[in-house]
């Protein structure tokens, strides 16, 4: 099987992800229910009138698919995939207020237009006038590895070279209160949130957007390589371990082989029990968590795919995402392990490159 | 494509009937699904016609044989019926035997439910649960605990091409041996976000759609839910399991013309239907019926038109129809149940009729097929487009 690159990455998230050496100011705000993603200045990639019109994900998916695009030196990628969780959920609550609040008369269709699935990956397109294949998926927590999967198998078939992969979700005002209403959010006494030992349930919702430019070929700037992915809907806790090692296993690799393992510590007591019992076979690998930067969101791992490739290239782990105290001289191997609430369970074997 | 994928397995709920028997009788017997609404409130009810499902979200619930403490919305739950019947129909006994996964699609998820509680939540505290359950990804998870699947379990939401991604997508993880069976399709409720969307956008008739039509007006929205089985060529030998088709054939391309209209030379349509020839290794004369997308917009029809006549040349148009007159534009589930009506074509040697059609479009000679005609079909191409520019083809062959 034929290897794929990550050729650049780009992320915009609750941290300042876009700018150079964003590995030294990581922070972590642990007190607050909801965290929000820091804006660039639009103004310098979108014209004025269409900053107005697009909400929030188109926004920054525009950026940070421009900024990954640009890093892998492609103009036209042989394909966009995109995967959101929420999709255009701000457009989409614009348009359903309308719906009721004007009692379903005198209502204007752009939030409508704009509240698809399938907007941000279109948007792109329409944008570098890219007539190539065009794919949106929307899993609760799995959205970003089956992007990944389906670009590996389309470069691995020969469809394609260069296939800008990308996920992106936004916050809504309805959609947060409800999250809080129905306890998905932490409650406010139970914050500040503890993320690897947490006792109560719920989360801090974040937000983000990461793309990547896939590659059939190695470039001096590639970050990583995409060895093998798996995703399974349901596992029972009992599996997680197993769930594992038989991946691995597949990949001819032992437990000690995984230099570093991304675990999806979210603060919610129940499920976090899949990561506690999923990284108990490590014994000398550097544990990694990452969700206390990016807050939990349906497609947060675009955030730690995003931080995986930087600590593949810079060859450097930044110590705010270490759960133990494992010192690798080189990292070659990462696993990273993800799910949300107990749903969409997935794991993605990074090498470096 | 180095190898067809075999389908062994098909289900559907729509307008027109609850399973592939009911939906091959109206089909045949020309009996449509275009009603008033009457399963939900808006104040388009009597004016808007839609092909609306005639069973309450409690009736669906009691077929299933669900929980109450469920927290399911109407389009998981006519997901749930289709896939059922497709396991079945696949004889299935077993799910998880093999690598088995289900990619499903939808445009609206759980919104049927959202609208109804969105500002109310607070005050109906038994209504909560369904705030989980109103996202894409939700839908396809319920379907796959209701079928007791665990696997790869993933849904494609590209508007209205969505159900032929889903099925796209599924062959290629059989293709590369991912996995050795799937359940693709996709469903979609009807809901008053939609059917208002749809309506400001001016592109709803106020009667029956009549696709292909110089006179068109307009869509009806349709509420559907369809899957197929794809099996491996080694499962299909191992279980001796009885083919009903072939997918042979996949195209996906982006119009990249508009954030919902199509271009004017149909760009997108004409790249996924070439590449969809070119994967399956056909000629363009071996196609013997389009099942179109025909949505009866003045746009589309138009625009796809024109894509057919630059693939197949003036005057070589296979025949056609588009089964929207049925069933309604079931938006993510349309190229679902388009491939159960593909596959239908194809074992009972007909071409189901394009309702409601009276005068030839002015600006080319396509003249789609009105009566039920007999044939005998090898090869169906089914197109599938949707807003964000996303277009694609589908093509089944005859086992």
């Amino acid at each position: 099987m034929s290897a794929v690159y990550i050729n650049s990455a780009s992320c915009i998230s609750v941290q300042d992800t876009l700018k150079e050496n964003f590995l030294l100011d990581l922070k972590a705000d642990q007190s607050v229910q909801i965290l929000k993603a820091v804006d660039p200045n639009y103004k310098e990639f979108i014209p004025p009138a269409m900053i107005r019109r697009m909400s929030k994900t188109v926004k920054m998916s525009s950026v940070a698919s421009s900024y990954a695009l640009k890093e892998a030196g492609i103009e036209k990628p042989d394909a966009i995939i995109v995967g959101t969780g929420m999709g255009c959920s701000q457009d989409s609550e614009k348009f359903l207020k309308n719906v009721i609040d004007n009692k379903e008369e005198f209502l204007t269709p752009t939030f409508f237009i704009q509240s698809t699935h399938n907007t941000v990956a279109g948007q792109i397109a329409l944008g570098i006038q890219c007539h190539a294949y065009n794919f949106t998926y929307v899993n609760t927590s799995s959205s970003l590895e089956f992007s990944f999967l389906d670009a590996k198998l389309q470069i691995i078939d020969g469809e394609a070279e260069n296939i800008l992969v990308g996920a992106a979700d936004e916050q809504t005002g309805r959609t947060m209160d409800l999250y809080r209403l129905h306890h998905i959010i932490k409650k406010e006494e139970d914050l500040p949130a503890d993320y690897l030992h947490s006792e109560t349930d719920g989360v801090i919702w974040g937000e983000g957007a990461s793309f990547f430019v896939l590659g059939k070929d190695k470039t001096e700037n590639s970050y990583a390589k995409v060895r093998d992915i798996q995703i399974i809907n349901r596992l029972d806790l009992e599996e997680a371990p197993s769930f594992i090692t038989d991946f691995l296993t597949r990949n001819d690799l032992k437990h000690e082989d995984i230099d570093a393992v991304i675990l999806g510590f979210s603060g919610d007591a129940t499920s976090d029990a899949y990561y506690t019992k999923g990284m108990d076979a490590f014994k000398n690998s550097a544990l990694l968590y990452y969700k206390h930067l990016s807050g939990e969101f349906n497609t947060a791992s675009g955030f730690s795919t995003f931080m995986a490739c930087h600590i593949l290239k810079e060859q450097q782990i930044p110590d705010i995402m270490m759960i133990n105290s494992e010192k690798k001289t080189e990292v070659k191997n990462i696993l990273l392990y993800n799910h949300l609430a107990g749903n969409d369970h997935s794991l993605m074997l990074l090498e470096r490159a | 494509m180095s190898r067809k994928i075999a389908i062994t397995g098909m289900g559907i709920i729509s307008s027109i009937g609850n399973n592939v028997e009911e939906n091959f009788i109206s089909l045949k017997s020309g009996k449509h699904g275009i009603s008033d609404i009457e399963m939900f409130e808006t104040r388009h009810a009597g004016s808007i016609k839609t092909g609306e499902i005639k069973w309450s979200n409690e009736e669906l619930i009691q077929q299933l044989q669900l929980p109450e403490d469920n927290n399911v919305t109407r389009t998981s739950l006519l997901g749930m019926m289709a896939a059922r019947e497709a396991v079945k129909s696949a004889e299935i006994s077993d799910i998880n035997e093999y690598k088995t996964g289900l990619i499903s699609s939808t445009s609206v998820a759980g919104m049927d439910i959202t609208e109804r509680y969105f500002y109310s939540y607070e005050d109906f505290p038994e209504k909560q649960k369904y705030i989980d359950a109103h996202d894409a990804g939700n839908s396809s998870l319920a379907i796959a605990d209701y079928l007791g699947l665990k696997g790869m379990v993933s849904t494609i939401s590209t508007a209205c091409s969505s159900a032929a991604n889903a099925i796209m997508m599924g062959a290629k993880l059989i293709k590369n041996g991912v996995l050795d069976r799937v359940i693709v399709g996709g469903t979609d409720s009807l809901s008053k976000f939609t059917l208002n969307g749809f309506n400001t956008l001016m592109i709803l008739t106020d009667s029956y759609n009549t696709p292909f039509d110089n006179d068109r007006k307009g869509l009806n929205l349709g509420e559907a839910a369809a899957f197929i089985v794809l099996e491996s060529d080694e499962v299909v030998k191992k279980e001796n399991k009885k083919v009903l088709a072939y997918l042979s054939g996949y195209g996906n391309a982006n119009d990249a013309h508009h954030q919902t209209a199509s271009s004017e030379n149909g760009q997108g349509a004409f790249l996924a239907m070439q590449q969809a020839l070119k994967i399956s290794g056909l000629e363009k004369e071996s196609i013997d019926y389009i099942n179109v997308h025909g949505t009866a917009t003045p746009n589309n029809d138009l625009s796809e038109g024109i894509a057919m006549i630059r693939i197949f040349g003036e005057g070589q148009v296979p025949e056609f129809s588009s089964t929207k007159a049925f069933t309604g534009h079931t938006l993510a589930a349309a190229a679902g149940i388009e491939a159960v009506f593909s596959i239908l074509a194809m074992q009972h040697s007909v071409i189901f009729p394009n309702l409601n059609f009276k005068t030839k479009m002015q600006e080319f000679d396509l003249v789609p097929v009105t009566e039920l005609k007999e044939k005998n079909i090898n090869h169906v191409l089914s197109n599938s487009f949707g807003f964000g520019g996303n277009c694609s083809t589908l093509i089944f062959s005859k086992s």
